[in-house]
């Protein structure tokens, strides 16, 4: 039964962490109807810059809670800018251009900044600092869940409810949900869709990026290829969840890291990935449009 | 004086969405060689019911039958998928314009031709004599429909550069090469100016001397009261009024749908 | 001479990149030894290319629009490249001249450079294959490199238990890949465009996974090695021979697609591929069995990739599942797009281009995939339509006759 309570925590982590992710994936395909591959990689650089930070405050002796606050704030940040710049050098420009173009303009995006990282910084896995201390209170439970695994679950869910405040109730929010549904009429209502979409892209990377310090911190190491991997799961997920849905990247995210955690638990953990897209292919035959997807009502 | 055959029967006809419902319990009936127009203001279900018919949208419930005027046959086509309807001799065209924007008129026309024909991967890829026939029929007799319809000195033209009223009627001329005996024709005129109006209509005549029957939504009155033979009218999903072009002018039901518009034109 | 407000632009955009960049290019730290250090040398580099390009791409903006403005507007004229070669008297010479070629070159240059041609033309076949699928159908596929594998894993295992020659695995190879063609596409094909994407992308990784982690049937992530090259009626090459005879078998299988897909383009069948792409609803409308004709475009693309997997086995005699990442895919696609979908002059382009420049490019070493794709960005940006752009067969038609003359599409 203990087995069974790590695995359903160590599910909703790994879920957790998908969705940072997946959010960015699914708020920018519900607006320009891009997948955009980079993402992944913002998602890693978001790591890398807060794995620098730290490391470069640890040296300086700054205290734990100094560098972690100070370490989120610049991976959020960064991540952000290069989002941004992203979208405005590779993205914007093929607005018009036919579907296929912006997505390979994405792939070699994603192949270009993995080799940035790679020569900029190094090949090799990097150690990444434990940001996150061992809490006392956690003590009696900290086989089934950790101190880690605890944080990553509050943080997370702060930062959906703060996102779904955002989306609902201010005003940038509501601009994006009407460009998300109808780019023309938003124009012709005075909405600047250019900085509603930049401003996709910007909260988006920054979830990522958070979602990057968390996991780094929580697995202890990152390498300039964890972001092509966690990518795609996480575009699993939220496609899963329905593609531009964002409570659908939510529940897609959980639905996948719960399947994984206990099937590596349970069955074998070589065929880990080979579970995300088994489940994929299965949920997409009998939902098409993903769980909580909209079938495409053709007006025809 | 034996009347023509029935070829379509629509009985009870209902289309749900959600909690909508979109068509309800509408029915109507067409003989060959007649043109029947569905009017009825904007929203009353009319292009959900074309949707219905042709197997775009599965009904909720009521029952179509298509009867082949030559054969006999009676196929019900609920559920059916469009491909099979339009194999069997109902064309339509769509109230947006579908054409094939990158592919020429002629090759939009011979689209229509592909259930009429039937080579395969391996006549493809080793042009033997029959696929190099059936590959002459094809251009010849999309080429025959293109001057019926006046496009042939636009053959080779890519159908996005088409003018409007030309593109609407490459939509008619690609459903025609379906050699369908019903044609199903969803608002044809709009937004023409009279005078493309005015070849339409002598088109949808001609169309009709030749054998086929038509079954057309329009809000044009003036091309309704003309061409029709009967006309059925709903509004909010239902039928209303069912009768001659004279005897729907005069329909106090029909007057009251739609209030504000002239019907008598 | 140039206005002072592009000078300030171009510095902001130094600025901003030089900050963009700063921690990454900047820092480099050394957690082992808790050393810092920073690269002030970088930032420079950055800030002073950064300005250097901003001020040359916006010249080039400057320049294209003062262009535009001259030209006298018309209907859209096809650019010059592309009416050249669809010209039938230019067309047919340069065919000729480029199979002439093709067929002197081993002769004319090193076994190194044969070996490199040979893997271009290989990817000219993979991108005419994936044309079928993506570019005249219209269905998005992430996932092609399973059929290439499919094909190089049949020929490594079928050889490796069985002994199995090369030319007896070449069709097998095919068929396999076309059955798991159809296999996957059932389910698959009726989803939305980008919900089949992933879809098949997850698939391409799905079989990469068995192949790396099911040991006992494909020995996982060692491979295949010593698989047997070709044997020209029995007889074994040297290996410089048998170099220049996969070129040869390359180069005649290059010849063959293009003739099969030019003449499937041009048929009864790849108009309803067309029609497929450009409006599914209204293809079946017209009388078009959607799943039907979908299949078949899948599983021929399919076939062709597992046609050039069993001559990959056999060139590099030795596989790996690390030959067949997305990576692959997306470079296959990236041709595809490149060359202007559908379009199969475009796609030997894109693929000549795509491959043969990294190639050349290996003086840069490490900064090749760099390049690549600052590369694919750069010919998104510049050419969303790719290479050649759509141009559908003409007819000539005499009064009341017809004759179907043609001009290559």
């Amino acid at each position: 039964m203990d087995y069974f309570i790590e695995l359903f925590f160590g599910g909703l982590t790994r879920g957790s962490i998908y969705a940072l992710i997946a959010l960015g994936y699914t708020m920018v395909y519900g607006i320009i109807g891009l997948i955009n591959f980079a993402h992944g990689e913002i998602y890693m650089i978001g790591a890398f810059t807060s794995f620098i930070v730290a490391t470069v405050l640890s040296i300086y002796g700054f205290p734990l809670l100094a560098i972690v606050v100070i370490a989120g704030l610049a991976a959020a940040v960064w991540s952000s800018a290069y989002g941004f710049t992203i979208e405005k050098l590779a993205y914007r420009p093929l607005r018009k251009a036919p579907r296929l173009a912006p997505l390979i303009s994405a792939i070699g995006m994603s192949i270009f900044l993995q080799n940035y990282v790679l020569l900029a910084q190094t090949s090799d896995f990097l150690p990444f600092p434990a940001l996150i201390p061992e809490f006392a209170f956690m003590e009696p439970v900290a086989h089934i869940v950790g101190s880690s695994d605890l944080v990553i679950l509050v943080t997370t869910t702060l930062v959906m409810i703060a996102l779904t405040c955002l989306i609902k109730y201010t005003k940038i929010g509501k601009a994006m949900r009407a460009t998300a549904q109808d780019k023309t009429m938003a124009v012709l209502v005075g909405i600047n869709v250019d900085r509603v979409i930049s401003a996709t892209f910007i909260i988006g990377s920054a979830l990522a990026a958070i979602g990057g310090l968390l996991i780094a911190s929580h697995i202890g190491q990152i390498n300039f290829y964890i972001g092509f991997i966690a990518g795609i799961k996480a575009f699993t997920a939220a496609v899963l969840g329905g593609i531009g849905s964002i409570p659908g990247a939510v529940l897609g995210s959980l639905v996948l890291g719960l399947t994984e955690s206990f099937a590596t638990g349970y069955v074998s953990s070589d065929y880990e990935d080979v579970f995300a897209f088994s489940l994929l292919v299965l949920i997409l035959i009998f939902k098409p449009s993903g769980l909580l997807g909209k079938a495409e009502n053709k007006k025809v | 004086m034996a009347e023509s055959p029935v070829i379509l029967t629509v009985d009870s006809l209902s289309k749900k969405f959600g909690g909508v419902k979109a068509v309800d319990n509408v029915g109507l009936d067409i003989r060959q060689g007649e043109i029947v127009a569905l009017i009825g203001p904007n929203g009353a279900g009319k292009t959900t019911f074309f949707n219905c018919l042709t197997g775009i949208y599965t009904p909720t419930s009521g029952d179509i039958n298509l009867s082949d005027p030559e054969t006999g046959k009676t196929t019900r086509l609920n559920g059916k998928k469009p491909n099979i309807i339009t194999a069997i001799g109902m064309a339509r065209t769509f109230q947006n314009i579908r054409l094939f924007p990158s592919m020429s008129v002629l090759e939009n026309v011979m689209i229509g031709r592909h259930c009429r024909t039937k080579s395969l991967i391996f006549g493809a890829i080793l042009r033997n004599k029959a696929t190099r026939i059936e590959e002459k029929e094809i251009i010849a007799d999309s080429y025959a429909i293109l001057q019926k319809i006046g496009l042939h000195k636009q053959v080779n033209e890519l159908a996005k550069n088409l003018s409007y009223g030309a593109q609407r009627r490459l939509e008619i001329g690609r459903a025609l090469a379906t050699e369908p005996f019903l044609l199903l024709l969803d608002e044809p005129a709009a937004g023409m100016n009279p005078n493309e109006t005015e070849t339409l209509v002598s088109l949808i005549r001609q169309i009709c001397r030749e054998g086929h029957s038509i079954l057309l939504i329009e809000h044009d009155m003036k091309l309704v009261m003309s061409l029709s033979d009967r006309i059925f009218v709903m509004d909010y999903g239902k039928k209303i009024a069912q009768g001659t072009p004279e005897e729907v002018r005069a329909n106090p039901e029909v007057i009251k749908a739609y209030l504000g518009e002239e019907v008598d034109a | 001479m140039f206005p002072v407000k592009e000078l300030k632009r171009s510095a902001l955009i130094s600025l901003w990149f030089a900050f963009l960049t700063f921690p990454i290019m900047v820092i480099k730290v050394d957690p082992i030894e808790r050393l810092v250090n920073y690269r002030w040398d970088n930032m420079f580099f950055i800030a002073f290319g950064s300005f250097v390009l901003s001020i040359l791409a916006k010249v080039f903006i400057i320049r294209k629009e003062k262009k535009e403005a001259r030209k006298k507007p018309k209907a859209a004229t096809e650019p010059f490249m592309q009416r050249v070669i669809r010209e039938p008297r230019f067309l047919y010479p340069l065919s000729i001249a480029c199979f002439v070629f093709g067929l002197s070159f081993p002769y004319l240059f090193s076994t190194y450079q044969t070996n490199i041609m040979t893997t271009a033309l290989m990817y000219v076949v993979l991108g005419l294959g994936l044309n079928i699928v993506v570019g005249v159908a219209g269905l998005l596929d992430l996932g092609y490199v399973a059929f290439y594998a499919v094909g190089a894993y049949s020929y490594a295992l079928l050889n490796f238990h069985f002994g199995l020659g090369f030319w007896v695995v070449l069709p097998i190879g095919g068929i396999l890949a076309a059955f798991l063609g159809i296999l996957l596409g059932f389910p698959v094909l009726r989803l939305r465009g980008d919900y089949l994407a992933i879809v098949t992308l997850g698939f391409g990784e799905i079989i990469r996974l068995i192949l790396e982690n099911w040991n006992t049937f494909s020995q996982g992530p060692s491979g295949v090695a010593n698989i047997a090259r070709p044997s020209f009626f029995g007889i074994d090459m040297s290996f410089a021979g048998g170099i220049i005879y996969i070129y040869y078998l390359v180069l005649l299988l290059v010849v063959f697609t293009i003739f099969v897909v030019n003449r499937l383009q041009n048929s009864r069948l790849g108009r309803a591929w067309l029609a497929l792409r450009e409006d599914e609803i209204a293809c079946e409308a017209m009388g078009i069995d959607k799943t039907k004709t979908k299949l078949m475009a899948f599983s021929l693309g399919a076939c062709w990739a597992g046609l050039v997997g069993v001559i990959f086995a056999a060139k590099t005699t030795f596989v790996n599942p690390a030959s067949f990442t997305f990576l692959e895919s997306a470079i296959i696609l990236s041709i595809v797009v490149l060359g202007g979908m559908g379009s199969i002059i475009g796609v030997i382009m894109g693929a000549l281009i795509l491959i043969l420049l990294p190639e050349y490019l290996r003086a840069l070493s490490e900064y090749r995939m760099l390049a690549f794709g600052a590369i694919l960005v750069i010919m998104m940006v510049f050419k969303p339509n790719g290479i050649i752009s759509n141009v559908r067969r003409s007819y000539r038609f005499k009064k009341n006759v017809s004759t179907g003359g043609e001009s290559n599409g």
